[in-house]
C-alpha cells in the first residue's frame, strides 16, 4: 500500500511517500494512524495530535474510522489551506 | 473547467475565451484570490498541493454548483509553487442568465474549495517560515451552505 504525506505532516516525517506493508488487524484509518505512531519518533510526534491529521483514501476525503479495503493509496496530510 | 497550474492567469483573457462565440449569458461573476504582504510579514508564498486529487476535488466541486445552480459556464483555475505579495492564487468564474445563481454559486466554489481541495500555503517572512493555519471561519463559511441546502 502506498502511503503519501504532505505539508508539516511530510516535513515531520521527513518523507512524501511510501510503499509499506501493514501489519494484520490494521483496518481503518485511524488504526493506521496508530500503527505509524509506533515507527519510531518522527512519525510519534508528526501523528501526535492525530486528530488534526486529515486522511484520504484514493484521493477521497475519509474520516479516521473509514475502512481501508482494497485501498491503494492512503494520503495524511494537515486541514487544508488553499484558495 | 478546472486548472492546477504554476503559471499567472489572466481574468480577462479567461473571461473572454469563456465568452467566445456566445451570446446567450448574461451574468458573469469572478472571484480573484491574491497573495498579501500582511504589511511586511509576508514576502513569499509556497503552495504545495496533492496532485490528481486536487483536480479531482475541483472538479467534484464544479458539478456539484452545476447541479445546484443553472450555470451557463464555470471556471476554476488554482495556482501552486513559488508566489510573491500581489501576485494571484486562485480564480472562480461563474456565468448564468440572472446575476444570483452566478453571485451564489462562486461564493460556494471558493467556500468548499478552502475547505477541501487540497493544497497547503506556507508563508514566509523577514523572521523564517510557517505552515498556514486553517481558519476555523472557512468551515463554518462552508457548514452555512449545507444548512442552506437542508432548508431547500
Amino acid at each position: 500500500m502506498r502511503l503519501l504525506y504532505f505539508a508539516w505532516v511530510k516535513e515531520k516525517t521527513g518523507i512524501a511517500a511510501e510503499d509499506v506493508e501493514l501489519p494484520p488487524g490494521v483496518a481503518t484509518v485511524g488504526e493506521v494512524i496508530g500503527w505509524l505512531k509506533t515507527r519510531g519518533p518522527e512519525f510519534a510526534h508528526a501523528f501526535e495530535r492525530a486528530e488534526v491529521i486529515r486522511a484520504a483514501i484514493d484521493q477521497n476525503h475519509v474520516r479516521h474510522d473509514a475502512r481501508i479495503g482494497a485501498a491503494r493509496e492512503i494520503a495524511f496530510f494537515p486541514p487544508v489551506t488553499g484558495g | 473547467m478546472i486548472r492546477v497550474q504554476q503559471e499567472d492567469f489572466d481574468v480577462a483573457a479567461e473571461i473572454a475565451r469563456l465568452k467566445a462565440g456566445r451570446s446567450d449569458i448574461g451574468a458573469i461573476v469572478t472571484f480573484t484570490g491574491t497573495v498579501r504582504d500582511q504589511a511586511g510579514a509576508i514576502t513569499k508564498m509556497t503552495l504545495e498541493h496533492y496532485p490528481g486529487m486536487t483536480e479531482r476535488e475541483l472538479t467534484r466541486l464544479e458539478a456539484e454548483a452545476n447541479a445546484r445552480w443553472p450555470l451557463q459556464a464555470s471556471l476554476i483555475v488554482h495556482r501552486t509553487g513559488t508566489l510573491r505579495p500581489g501576485d494571484n492564487i486562485v480564480l472562480v468564474v461563474t456565468a448564468s442568465e440572472h446575476r444570483d445563481a452566478a453571485f451564489d454559486a462562486a461564493r460556494f466554489l471558493m467556500d468548499y474549495l478552502k475547505t477541501s481541495a487540497p493544497l497547503w500555503k506556507r508563508e514566509t517572512g523577514p523572521h523564517g517560515s510557517h505552515w498556514v493555519e486553517a481558519e476555523p471561519d472557512d468551515e463554518s463559511a462552508r457548514a452555512s451552505w449545507q444548512q442552506k441546502r437542508a432548508a431547500e
